[in-house]
């Protein structure tokens, strides 16, 4: 079950034509290829396309109906894998996935298929997921087009566009029998918009004639002498020339503005908005992006068009190439492109914008400003002011705030099932010292934050335990890696604890099981313990791990229980078992839990039925306020309270009405020894009349000690 | 040529992850798109959907005449953004030190309620930030500022901020939408409307009033003033003493320690506190402390208070078991009257505490027979669920709190009342030479807190800073530097800061004899 229910959004997948669709960009890509006549979709989950991944989950019967097939792939290697569909048969398919991180991972398939060429349009989505608020590398997937020639779209960024990008991008793939990617920006990928939508298209050709009629081809089989005498001289002499032919007949990029002028700028389909934006407010541009200023939008950014970019250039005095991201793989081609046809124009770009980071509107303000200053100025005529917040910025009060606006990391949620195993390790620490800890992609990565701090490094996706493999040495203390059970089933069974296995490694392995990919929206995965009816689930990992060799696996079904936790963590750090000590810690994701067990719960009291809600608190009188529960927790409801007592100085630990019960503070605080302010509170909806008689009755008998005592009590009031 | 650029409303919401940003901008997008204008919004949730602070980002524009679409941007510029709504008071300040509220066009709708980071959170002492500082800059960042604590307002009217930031929105009247416009996007979202509604109204109402409430970091200590007279003679005398010990200026806080004396125990050790305090006033008298308001004994009266009532179980089992904390406990959590509440406590009672509780002579016995003591200590030490609202447990609990009247007799008090006796020597030992050191020893009690490990870190830094005694004592700034010390060891758990900070006084203490 995935973190969202999409069955709202499934609706507009079905819009005829000429029918207006609003939305988010990611699910108009999901509309778009099923307008495109797509028959088979994979991916991978992951910011910022997961939203396409579970609206096609939801959407099975327009799927049937379409005679579409879609699964969600293992791991992005196999959704890449999944489009040799298109290699010898007629079959459009696409497939989604987070770049570069998923991009990395698909490669190996990639490369074979771009080697062998298709059929079948072929198509990969990318979340582009570079700049602010990026989880992973800085890195670009222009890379990987041009490593094994693929082509790259980069449409600009309103829901149209997309749209049509999506609907050329099979095309061109056809045309040129080469797979294209389509990569769009996180921003892009939750703009919301609008576009006109078409009628979703059957495939001419079904999966189904095509399992039944199978065609063989060994040129398109990578394998020597093919790959060399075959697909190498394809790619260059006949799908490179093809594309650059649909490329330019179709005219995929777009030109704004007048066609002359004494300068030009050149940019990626993607950046136009931030352009248009700086433009605007350069006083070069109108609300609805009529620009003073020639652009020449690279919708497609690999690969380029040659005669294109001399034709836009060479009557130009300069160009600047707007290009996020490095290397400046385009500046460089766009030279390359002059120098050959001897064009003297001078092309600016990363000389005067940043080399990395955001291209935001205002980053592209001063640089198209720069440009101007120096190539032709007039332009700038007018000269508006231009929107700044420097002054302010400038200012003691605002400068000040540096020192108060705390730092707001992503941390674990309320009730999160991993907050107890990070806390356990943290007690083992306290007992055994500081040890070496190997991290993984998943949300339990958060433990590297405070207040637990734990962690050292993080290589990739089911690559916790493998990146500790080095560590295989006697020592006074071993190494603790740690992985979730997204990543154990993407990469890790083989690659991390068979690796471990195998190599006899001496290590802890923690498998953080919480019955979901919960980073990427909580989408089922092999071991999840929900029936669903698309896919087999509950497969044990402990059975996997066994079954993989490991002799000392320990399964933890309550990872609430700290003390628990913490006993096992320090067995696995001692045993004399060879091989890794694995200890597979289990328990629900709490964000998914909620959603199923919240709206079931107030049906319950809402029916009348008799029902018991937990909630921890802190009793303030015995609280402290030296918040080593904090230290050991991060509960985003386990907070402070300033208390209005003249004889306290600092704040004591509180709990607010969010709490969930997991227990989490209570288990702390008992294993850890810390205090006993925490106390739980089971609150009963609708008491039966036993629970009514019972209560009264505890009631009276301690109503009557309590009464009793009150009144030997010498105090003040 | 370009007709001129029309400038789209440019609004910006700062939000915590599951704090409804995208509810709030979801609103503000279909109200505009149902008044015929163009609407785009962005967001960059990732990984801050847990609980990271995040934007979304919203433009609206009219189409051309010919109907032609506005291009719009996906992020905010500095310098350029009309509105921006903070979903929590010190997101307000992130929005100012990222350059999106501007004097000249900015209207700044925050909500003034606090939501800790963990950075904030996990100092040993306080280490939350002042909104103060948040107030002063929007006062010259903003064009407008329109703050109130729109989470409570919304809790009170059973909804989630949002809806009272959208409430907000509408009652300050930037966007050119009537209040109809706004609501009708709430029904069109069609999930908790009336609720919604309510909370809505309320914040426009504020809004259109102009709120901007003052923020306060935390709340001003209430010092109840002495009172007259109490229903009991033995504590009638004790305010008569408390008014003859100390002066006028000093008695609000005494009584405050006073009272916290008497409940911890009874009137006579109460008694002891005003004796002791007494003594330490007349040294404060002769130290000169008229000068200086006294501030010795006022140090004194709340340290010592808190001293003499330290934490054991007779304490932790006699607060438990109050009717008051019963009653507590359902207004804490909301219960309403038909329900039943029980509470179970987490508990972790170790052999310390058995011994503590023992008298003086047995128990230092026990703890020197350390065979017998690892023992028992492995029977009592585990954590226990203790189910206060059953009579078992109860019952359990109201006996070791009927241990009161033998508490002073106890091994744990012999030890407290020796530590708290070494704790005042110093103090006064320094107070005829140094009023503001010896002062600021009283200070130091602060950092004895907590139970188990927590205590006796805090001990251990407790220990530390009094080790600085000594150096401190010759030095006019003696008390200051203590104070920075009892600081130091409050900002990490470790005390790595308050080792540093000792070795910066060792170093000016062997380099130049003040």
């Amino acid at each position: 079950m995935a973190e969202r229910s999409f069955a709202r959004e499934v609706e507009d997948l079905t819009l005829g034509d000429g029918e207006l669709f609003r939305g988010e960009g990611i699910l108009a890509i999901t509309k778009a290829l099923l307008q495109s006549g797509v028959s088979y979709v994979g991916g991978y989950q992951g910011s910022p396309i997961s939203h396409l991944m579970d609206v096609l989950a939801d959407a099975k019967p327009v799927l049937d109906d379409l005679g579409v097939h879609f699964e969600s792939s293992a791991s992005e290697a196999a959704a890449a894998a999944m489009l040799a569909a298109s290699i010898n048969y007629s079959l459009r398919g696409a497939v989604t996935w987070k770049s570069t991180a998923g991009t990395n991972v698909a490669s190996d398939a990639l490369t074979n298929l771009a080697s062998s060429g298709v059929k079948g349009g072929a198509l990969i989505i990318l979340g582009e997921d570079y700049g602010e608020g990026s989880s992973i590398p800085q890195e670009r997937s222009h890379a990987f087009a041009m490593k094994s020639q693929m082509w790259l779209l980069d449409p600009r960024p309103n829901l149209e566009s997309i749209v049509k990008s999506v609907e050329d991008g099979f095309e061109l793939s056809e045309a040129s029998n080469t797979p294209v990617m389509l990569q769009v920006r996180i921003r892009a990928c939750h703009v919301h918009g609008q576009f006109v939508a078409k009628d979703n298209r059957k495939p001419a050709f079904t999966m189904r004639e095509a399992l039944e009629n199978p065609i063989r081809d060994l040129n398109r089989i990578v394998l020597p002498p093919q790959s060399i005498t075959v697909h190498d001289r394809e790619k260059l002499e006949q799908r490179w020339p093809a594309a650059l032919d649909f490329i330019r007949e179709r005219q995929l990029n777009e030109f704004f503005g007048p066609e002359e002028g004494p300068v030009g700028i050149v940019l990626q389909g993607g950046m136009y908005n931030s352009v248009i934006r700086a433009l605007q407010l350069l006083g070069l541009a109108d609300s609805y992006g009529n620009t003073s200023v020639p652009l020449y939008v690279l919708n497609v950014t690999y690969p380029l068009l040659d005669d294109e970019v001399v034709r836009f250039c060479q009557s130009k005095r300069a160009v600047l190439m707007v290009e996020e991201g490095h290397p400046d793989y385009l500046e460089q081609a766009v030279n390359t492109a002059l120098r050959r046809k001897d064009v003297q124009t001078r092309v600016a770009g990363k000389d005067r914008l940043p080399l990395g980071g955001d291209y935001t509107a205002s980053v592209l303000m001063k640089g198209i400003q720069s440009f101007l200053d120096e190539f032709e100025p007039q332009m700038l005529g007018n000269r508006p002011p231009l929107p700044s917040a420097d002054a302010v910025l400038g200012s003691p009060q605002v400068k000040a705030l540096a020192e108060v606006v705390p730092a707001r990391p992503a941390g674990f949620c309320t009730g999160c099932p991993e907050r107890p195993i990070f806390a356990a390790m943290k007690l083992v620490e306290k007992e055994l010292g500081q040890h070496h800890i190997s991290a993984d992609i998943g949300c339990h990565l958060f433990s590297i934050l405070p207040p637990f701090n734990i962690g050292g490094s993080t290589m990739g996706y089911g690559l916790g335990p493998a990146s500790a493999s080095a560590f295989n040495v006697p020592a006074g203390k071993r190494p603790i890696s740690v992985m979730g059970d997204g990543g154990f089933w993407h990469n890790g069974l083989n690659t991390s604890v068979g690796n471990a296995v195998y190599n006899k490694h001496d290590g802890v392995i923690m498998i953080v099981d919480n019955h979901y990919s919960a980073a990427t929206g909580g989408q089922d995965i092999l071991s999840s313990r929900a029936e669903n009816p698309l896919r087999s689930t509950n497969n044990s990992i402990t059975k996997a791990v066994q079954g993989i060799g490991a002799k000392w696996v320990r399964q933890i079904d309550r990872t609430y229980d700290v003390s628990k936790m913490r006993d096992t963590l320090k067995a696995a750090l001692t045993s004399d078992v060879e091989g890794p000590k694995v200890i597979v810690a289990s328990s629900e994701c709490m964000l998914n839990k909620q959603r199923r067990e919240k709206p079931l719960f107030s049906k319950g009291v809402k029916d009348g039925k008799r029902m018991v809600r937990q909630r921890f608190g802190v009793d303030e009188d015995t609280c402290t306020g030296d918040h080593a529960c904090i230290r050991l927790s991060g509960c985003p409801s386990l907070s402070l309270k300033h208390l209005d007592d003249p004889l306290r100085d600092d704040p004591v630990a509180s709990i607010d009405n969010t709490c969930v019960g997991c227990g989490n503070c209570g288990e702390v605080s008992e294993a850890a020894v810390l205090c006993p302010s925490f106390y739980r509170a089971d609150i009963i909806y609708n008491p039966t009349r036993l629970d009514r008689v019972v209560a009264k009755l505890r009631g009276a008998v301690i109503g009557f000690f309590q009464r009793r005592r009150a009144a030997r009590r010498i105090a003040f009031a | 040529m370009t007709v001129p650029f029309e400038k789209p409303i440019a609004i910006a919401i700062l939000a915590m992850g599951g704090q409804g940003g995208g509810v709030l901008a979801d609103w503000i997008v279909s109200m505009a798109e149902a008044q015929g204008w163009a609407a785009q919004s962005t967001s960059v949730p990732g990984v801050a959907q847990r609980t990271g602070a995040t934007i979304y980002y919203v433009e609206l524009l009219r189409p051309s005449a010919d109907g032609k679409m506005p291009v719009l941007s996906l992020m905010p510029t500095p310098g350029d953004v009309d509105i921006v709504l903070a979903a929590e008071f010190m997101e307000a300040g992130r929005s100012m030190m990222r350059g999106l509220v501007t004097p000249d066009r900015t209207t700044l709708i925050a909500s003034t309620h606090r939501s800790y980071a963990v950075g904030e959170k996990e100092m040993p002492g306080d280490g939350t930030s002042d909104p103060q500082m948040v107030a002063d800059a929007s006062g010259i960042a903003a064009r407008r500022s329109i703050v109130f604590d729109m989470q409570r307002l919304a809790e009170k009217n059973g909804s989630v901020i949002s809806s009272a930031m959208f409430g907000a929105l509408a009652g300050a009247a930037v966007l050119p939408f009537g209040r109809a416009a706004f609501e009708d996007a709430i029904r069109a979202g069609g999930k908790g409307v009336e609720a919604s509604l309510r909370a809505f109204a309320a914040a426009f109402e504020r809004a259109e009033q102009g709120a901007a409430d003052p923020v306060q970091r935390k709340p001003t200590p209430v010092e109840a003033a002495v009172p007259e007279k109490s229903d009991h003679p033995k504590l009638d005398a004790l305010l008569i003493r408390l008014r003859m010990a100390v002066p006028l200026g000093v008695q609000p806080i005494t009584f405050a320690g006073l009272k916290k004396v008497v409940d911890w125990q009874d009137p006579s050790y109460g008694e002891e506190y005003l004796d002791r305090l007494a003594a330490l006033h007349k040294l404060d008298v002769e130290a000169g402390g008229a000068n200086r308001d006294y501030a010795f004994t006022e140090a004194a009266a709340k340290y010592l208070a808190n001293a003499m009532t330290y934490d054991d179980v007779i304490r932790v089992a006699d607060l438990k078991t109050r009717a008051t904390r019963f009653d507590r406990v359902r207004k804490e959590i909301g219960a309403k009257a038909e329900q039943v509440v029980y509470t179970t406590e987490y508990m972790h009672p170790r052999m310390e505490e058995v011994a503590g509780t023992l008298p003086a002579r047995m128990g230092r016995w026990l703890t020197a027979n350390r065979p017998l003591y690892n023992r028992l200590d492995r029977f009592f030490s585990k954590g226990r669920h203790v189910k206060t609202g059953t009579l078992f447990w109860f019952a359990g609990l109201y006996v070791v709190s009927a241990l009161k009247p033998m508490r002073r007799g106890m091994l744990r008090h012999e030890m407290e009342t020796a530590h708290v006796a070494r704790w005042l020597d110093t103090a006064t030992g320094v107070l005829p030479t140094n009023y503001d050191l010896a002062t600021a020893v009283l200070g130091a009690r602060r950092l004895i807190k907590g139970y188990s490990d927590t205590h006796s870190r805090g001990l251990t830094k407790f220990d530390k800073v009094m080790s600085a005694v000594p150096l401190l004592s010759m030095r006019a700034d003696g008390g200051q530097w203590l104070g920075r010390l009892v600081q130091a060891a409050l900002a990490d758990e470790a005390g790595s800061t308050l080792d540093a900070a000792l070795q910066t006084i060792h170093s000016f203490a062997d380099s130049a004899p003040a």
